[in-house]
């Protein structure tokens, strides 16, 4: 990819602050990724890092700061506010509607409708259309699932989520917010999960991979930003730290908290 | 037949089957199975596939419409009402309206207040049946306009019974929506899983309010259809077919914790209690002995529905 692309920033986090009931959870944490960046988010348990997806997610509203996408200041105050900017979250649990097959997921809430205009108009469902587009979908990204009218729930944990990576991708997202997306994978999945992500990356999509594996994390990433305790104490080149260092960000060990100017 | 696997959805058939099979030997001597009486079956049970339909929109959801009977009262009475001053349009399209809206203030107090439609739905069902038998005086109201009874009731269209027509046009309306329709497909993944419906960016308080006045309004119908076969309103028509109602549905193979729904499933679980009521009819019960029968049927398909359903 050309050095021009990559350099074009998808997402960008300024000062986002966050409270609940008084107790400061996110206390200005900025970052910013690149066009087909693979991003990691790291930190202990409890900080901040579920808060900060919620905020990009418009789940929740940050008191302060701002997120960017595509250049563009937005008010992420729901789920499909921040789909529409081209930002999808990949999650362990909510993800999928589990009784709904494949090829409804993939297309919940963006069906293609019936050519005819009238049809159209009632919401009438294309489902040769979806099944169609679902097989390239899948075709584009290497991979196979058995039975796209099978319901979710038949599928192993890995095959959901590459449902759930497959649903963004259609959804035309820039940039892509992976919640522990490796914690339930076996070996084989895993393997899988990982080349997804390098031709995702590939293909101009950005990724954010939130794990506590830093030894995965250090393979596939091309950045790391550390959380600790609501601040970004860290953003840096994988390749420039070692996992000792990047333990201490992750622990406060080495505390560089950013000056309030 | 083909082969069919034994689920919460294709429960129905093997019941239905069974029963008839049962009734063959046990009813052979009585008059079960003419014509007339099928027949008659049939037009019993139409008001009653309307109301179910309703419920099984409200079901989609994860929501459980108690008040359907109460507003099939309501709009029966209503209708009849208008029809002595202002003709069969302002009658139909008023209580359509109203059953829709009733519903959609079911709906929207549940997702306003939170609280669960169980309670919201029972309320609407106490004020609504005092509020009936207020509005009425407990008398019921005649209905003498021809073209309404023909529409609703004991008309034809081309030979066939006009109630027989907006079962086959409900169903089919109902099974098109929940089947071929975006909206259908959005009712199921917000029954299935509020929270990936939401991720997923669907309004999902909106899609729920939509769903309760789905349930009114069909319920609305069903008030229609009563008075027009009954040439009359009554505050108490549709208070008894609750219990039938949600056994129908669970024998149906809807859960009533919200998903997938079977509108087929639903009208043969309906037509399956009203052969069942018919035959224990036949066979000398007592109105008191019919209704055990059914409470004992409501409770043994949900749990043959859970059962199979793992
Ligand atoms: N809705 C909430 N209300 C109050 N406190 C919360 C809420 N969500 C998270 N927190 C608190 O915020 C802190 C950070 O949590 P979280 O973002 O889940 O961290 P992480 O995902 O990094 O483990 C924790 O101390 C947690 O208790
Ligand atoms: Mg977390």
């Amino acid at each position: 990819m050309k050095r021009s692309a990559l350099d074009q920033i998808v997402l960008k986090v300024s000062g986002l602050q966050k409270n609940f009931d008084g107790v400061d959870v996110l206390n200005g944490v900025s970052f910013s990724i690149n066009r087909g960046e693979v991003v990691a988010l790291l930190g202990d348990n409890g900080a901040g890092k579920s808060t900060l997806v919620n905020c990009l997610a418009g789940r929740i509203q940050p008191n302060k700061g701002t997120i960017e996408i595509n250049e563009q200041a937005l008010l992420l105050n729901s789920p499909s506010a921040s789909q529409q900017a081209g930002l999808a979250i990949v999650h362990q649990e909510l993800a999928l509607v589990n009784e709904l097959s494949v090829i409804e997921n993939l297309f919940l809430n963006r069906e293609i409708l019936h050519a005819n205009k009238i049809l159209r108009f009632f919401g009438w469902l294309d489902k040769n259309a979806m099944a169609k587009k679902a097989q390239k979908l899948l075709q584009r990204l290497g991979t196979y699932l058995p039975d796209l009218n099978a319901p979710v729930a038949t599928l192993s944990g890995g095959q959901k989520q590459v449902v759930a990576i497959i649903r963004a991708v259609h959804a035309g997202a820039d940039i892509i917010v992976m919640d522990e997306p490796t914690s339930a994978l076996g070996a084989e999945q895993y393997g899988f999960l990982m080349s997804l992500i390098r031709l995702l990356s590939s293909q101009g999509i950005a990724i954010m991979l939130i794990s506590h594996n830093l030894h995965q994390v250090s393979t596939l990433c091309d950045r790391a930003v550390v959380l600790f305790q609501g601040y970004s104490v860290a953003d840096v080149a994988l390749k420039e730290v070692s996992q000792t260092q990047l333990l201490a960000y992750m622990n406060g060990t080495v505390l560089e908290v950013p000056q309030a100017s | 037949m083909m082969h069919v696997k034994l689920t919460a959805h294709t429960l129905v058939y093997y019941a239905f089957a069974i029963t008839m099979l049962i009734f063959t030997v046990l009813l052979s001597h009585t008059a079960f199975f003419t014509t007339a009486n099928l027949l008659n079956i049939l037009m019993q049970t139409s008001p009653i596939v309307v109301m179910a339909i309703g419920l099984s929109f409200a079901l989609s959801v994860g929501h459980i419409d108690l008040s359907i009977g109460a507003i099939v009262a309501i709009c029966g009475l209503v209708a009849a009402m208008l029809l002595q001053s202002y003709g069969i349009t302002i009658a139909v399209v008023v209580s359509l309206l109203l059953g829709g809206l009733i519903g959609a203030l079911n709906g929207y107090l549940c997702e306003r207040l939170g609280i669960p439609s169980l309670i919201v739905t029972l309320g609407m069902l106490g004020f609504l049946t005092g509020f009936s038998r207020q509005l009425s005086g407990l008398q019921s109201i005649p209905i003498i306009d021809p073209q309404f009874i023909s529409l609703f009731g004991q008309g034809t269209v081309i030979g066939i019974p006009s109630q027989i027509l907006w079962l086959a046009g409900l169903v089919f309306l109902a099974h098109t929506i929940l089947n071929k329709l975006r909206f259908g497909r959005h009712l199921f993944a917000v029954g299935a899983s509020k929270p990936a419906a939401h991720s997923m960016g669907l309004v999902v308080s909106r899609i729920r309010v939509c769903a309760m006045a789905l349930s009114g309004g069909f319920a609305a119908l069903a008030g229609l259809l009563y008075a027009g076969r009954m040439q009359s309103a009554r505050y108490a028509i549709g208070e008894s077919d609750l219990m039938a109602l949600i056994a129908a549905v669970a024998l149906g193979g809807c859960s009533l914790l919200g998903g997938r729904v079977n509108i087929i499933g639903v009208l043969l679980g309906v037509w399956l209690i009203g052969c069942i009521n018919n035959g224990l009819i036949l066979s000398g019960f007592s109105s008191n002995e019919q209704m055990m029968v059914k409470g004992i049927i409501l409770i043994a398909a949900v749990i043959v529905t859970s059962k199979v359903n793992k």
